[in-house]
């Protein structure tokens, strides 16, 4: 009973969806309030409809309910319920069931954070997010099904796939989600702008929350993916390029791309066009992730089924809404306006130039994603990408966007000083090559490539702390904190964030340089020397988990004679399907991680080992999560609390004349 | 200068660069494509030496042998058609079993023994690399007669 009422609130959601996709947009278009005033309470009833078929799913997994063809086929009576709630989004149905359910949270938010803006606006926005949410409502209402029933009831569920039983899982995909889907309130926005044709710094100042929000949720979500790939495969690894990982990182390319342009827009009016075709680029790359992922064309962990008529579906889905939105993009551009203008040597110069390249590194990151997919689909052979293309395009294409990063804050809008400059950031510039070149030949290993990557970390930090001094004598405030605190916390935010990217250059050059991998064969008793650390094998012990048995090795792990940790990795059989997965123990810490995997058991309770000693490898991640703090530090300023306080006409009154004179 | 060829010489540099980095993102791309080949072709030499590419197939029962060190493994990777010598030296992956399919990428070394620098990790174990399903379909189709060596016992031995 209870599925059916969750099929039942899917197919009113559709419903509702088809009314806000239609009635508010084209209310906004011939000026009818009433048909505009459609969209807030449709949005709000969508929502609940969706949470409804979401709890009930949810319900289905808590109490077994093995007559759901989805709960027999991803969890299983054994499978804690942490795990089994979790299984929720563990395959492919409850998966895109997840995407809607944030889709519609996304247009929640929209209606209570958006008094301030014109009721024109607004619907449309809505509109657009329920002409969104009517495809993905299709889409499992006609091949996807999370409710379908299995009659008769099989007598117990299939269970989780073993690698998704982790914490990491828990919470990786909704974090991911939230960016993939909160790209769409951006693309809602550039839309919104197209219909209305009035794109204006207001409409940026809107947007702009909205996109760090998502971006933020995006880089969370990545980061945990990366990690989650690091102790949960076993082989030590954080990013793999993987098509499954380069169908997340186009988006957030993208997304960084238009975070930055969207700077430009809000302050200097410039940009426009080119800030609309980003967020159509980043909400379509959002689409196009999520259809190589989930579509079966991409094969791991994630790509669960490989049902032809989805793989269709998506595609169509696809093409309508790109082809749809760039074709609205032709057409409506050249009334956007092209904003101010402005001489390469200045911040929307350096802007731009970073633009373009986080554009070109997310186009050599489609190339090389998409190339062996179309060479497969035409029936032109098989081959694969390997790392060392992304890595050799990578490096030089980012190293300069890095570089501006840093000159870019210091800049002045519209022209700016090249000696004016130079003099500014030579302290900044000196100290960075002086520790680029020292630190790694103090180290004992100098690469180029290690070089590089601790000149654009120091660079980084250098220069912010340029650009913080000066910001520092221009404020008001008579004592030192005093000027602090007036600093706006959006700087602080831009600040922060790009400290981030510091951290995180430091921990991937670290880990590139120094990292220290062995595979070896240990008896009971052996040791190994890998760092400076010692590993003795204490030999492994079978154990009994809760939907498992495993074997579970013990490692005493010291330096230089004091004991440092003792390891327990494990190599455990998951019973419902007899999969075999290892379980890495890791031992983390600021400067290093110490990482101890099993492999194989050999003759007399030796066991083939694999050790790692990763130094600086949770600053990868660190980085990440310093990103995404900057991003929330960045929305939590000033300007954008008052602008929703403030009430809808004060605003509303010029819109609308443009909206009037546009039509 | 005027503004205007000032302009026009700031479009040109910046279409040069542009160029530039799409020749060296195409040649990154070009030299690090790797192919894929059926053992059935790199028995027949079609395969390239000095180069890294990927094989895949099954991997024939009862063919793997583990070396003294517990490390170096050799074993075959056949289509059904021919029989391809691999070694490895490294922690394979859980999902690897014989009988199974397998996809693996490294050079062939000048005895036509394929060394193996990687051995690709598989999520599901019901999962077929869809290299090794094409390489199986290819060499069914070319005729080749079924190798009795392939019938995939039940429940085959693991690393428990």
């Amino acid at each position: 009973m209870i599925p059916e009422i969750g099929h039942f609130a899917l197919i009113l959601a559709l419903c509702v969806a088809v009314v806000q996709g239609i009635l508010p947009i084209y209310g906004a278009a011939v000026g009818n309030s009433s048909l505009m005033a459609v969209a807030k309470p449709a949005a709000r009833g969508q929502f609940l409809l969706v949470a409804t078929a979401f709890g009930c799913l949810a319900y289905a997994f808590a109490e077994k309910d093995f007559s759901v063809l989805y709960v027999a086929a991803t969890s299983n009576s054994q499978l804690p319920l942490h795990y089994r709630l979790a299984a929720i989004w563990g395959a492919h149905e409850g998966s895109l069931l997840l995407w809607t359910f944030i889709l519609t949270l996304w247009m929640f938010a929209v209606t209570l954070f958006s008094a301030h803006l014109p009721e024109s606006t607004r619907s449309r926005i809505l509109g657009v997010m329920g002409l969104v949410s009517i495809g993905f409502l299709l889409f499992m209402l006609t091949v996807s099904n999370p409710f379908e029933r299995l009659i008769p009831a099989a007598a117990e569920g299939r269970d989780l796939n073993p690698l998704l039983q982790d914490p990491g899982m828990v919470i990786h995909p909704p974090m991911l989600y939230m960016g993939y889907v909160g790209f769409s309130v951006a693309f809602a926005f550039a839309i919104a702008a197209l219909l209305g044709g009035n794109l204006d710094a207001a409409w940026a100042r809107w947007s702009r929350p909205w996109t760090t929000v998502a971006w933020c949720f995006l880089t969370v979500g990545i980061a945990m993916g990366s990690g989650w790939a690091y102790y949960e495969l076993g082989w030590g690894g954080w990013w793999f390029w993987d098509p499954v990982e380069n169908a997340s990182f186009m988006p957030w390319l993208a997304g960084t791309a238009l975070v930055h342009s969207l700077a430009v827009t809000d302050k200097r009016g410039g940009f426009k066009v080119w800030t609309v075709l980003l967020a159509i680029m980043a909400f379509s790359l959002s689409l196009l992730g999520t259809f190589l992922v989930r579509s079966g064309v991409l094969t791991s962990v994630h790509a669960f089924a490989t049902d032809p008529k989805r793989g269709m579906f998506i595609l169509a889905f696809l093409a309508i809404v790109i082809g749809g939105s760039l074709a609205l993009y032709a057409w409506r551009a050249p009334r956007v306006g092209l904003g101010g203008s402005f001489v390469a040597m200045s911040r929307e110069g350096m802007l731009l130039a970073n633009n373009v390249l986080l554009v070109a590194a997310m186009g050599s990151v489609l190339l090389g994603t998409l190339y062996p997919l179309f060479l497969d689909a035409l029936d032109l052979g098989k081959i694969s990408v390997g790392p060392p293309y992304f890595d050799t395009v990578f490096v030089p294409l980012m190293a300069p966007a890095i570089f501006l990063m840093g000159i870019g804050p210091l800049a002045q809008w519209k022209k700016a000083s090249l000696p004016d400059l130079a003099k500014r950031l030579k302290w900044a510039f000196g100290v960075s090559v002086v520790t680029a070149i020292a630190l790694p030949i103090v180290m004992g290993n100098w690469t180029p490539l290690l070089s590089l990557g601790i000149l654009l970390a120091i660079w980084i930090v250098t220069t912010s702390v340029v650009s913080l001094r000066e910001r520092l004598t221009h404020v008001a405030g008579n004592s030192f904190f005093e000027r602090l605190a007036s600093v706006p916390r959006s700087y602080w935010g831009m600040l922060v964030a790009h400290c981030g990217i510091a951290v995180f250059i430091v921990g991937v050059t670290m880990v590139k340089g120094f990292e220290t991998e062995k595979d070896v064969r240990m008896n009971v008793g052996e040791t190994a020397t890998i760092g400076d650390y010692l590993f003795r094998f204490d030999g492994a012990q079978d154990v009994v988990g809760p939907n498992y048995t495993a074997a579970r090795g013990s490692f005493a792990v010291s330096r230089d004679g004091r004991e440092t940790t003792v390891l327990y990795p494990e190599k455990r059989r998951y019973t419902a399907q007899n999969q075999v997965m290892t379980e890495a123990a890791i031992d983390p810490g600021l400067l290093r991680d110490l990482y101890v995997s099993l492999g194989e058991p050999l003759d007399n309770g030796a066991w083939s080992v694999r050790l790692y000693h990763k130094p600086f490898i949770d600053w990868i991640w660190g980085g990440c999560f310093i990103m995404a703090l900057g991003g929330v530090l960045a929305i939590s300023d000033r300007r954008y609390r008052i602008a929703w306080r403030r009430q809808e006409p004060a605003v509303a009154e010029p819109t609308r004349a443009a909206r009037r004179k546009v039509a | 200068m005027k503004p205007r060829h000032k302009r026009f010489a700031f479009i040109g540099l910046g279409l040069v660069v542009l160029g530039i980095a799409t020749v060296l993102v195409l040649n990154a791309f070009q030299s690090n494509l790797v192919f894929f080949f059926t053992p059935t072709q790199v028995v027949s030499g079609e395969a390239p030496k000095g180069r890294s590419f990927r094989i895949g197939g099954m991997v024939e029962d009862g063919s793997l042998v583990r070396e003294k060190d517990g490390l170096t493994v050799h074993f075959i990777v056949t289509d059904t058609a021919k029989r391809l010598p691999v070694t490895y030296k490294g922690i394979l992956p859980d999902l690897f079993k014989e009988g199974k399919g397998a996809v693996a990428q490294g050079q062939l070394g000048n005895d036509g023994t394929f060394v193996a620098s990687e051995v690709l990790a598989k999520h599901d174990e019901n999962y077929m690399p869809p290299e090794a399903a094409e390489a199986m379909a290819k060499a069914k189709a070319s005729g080749a007669q079924q190798s009795k060596s392939l019938v995939v016992p039940q429940g085959t031995k693991d690393s428990l």
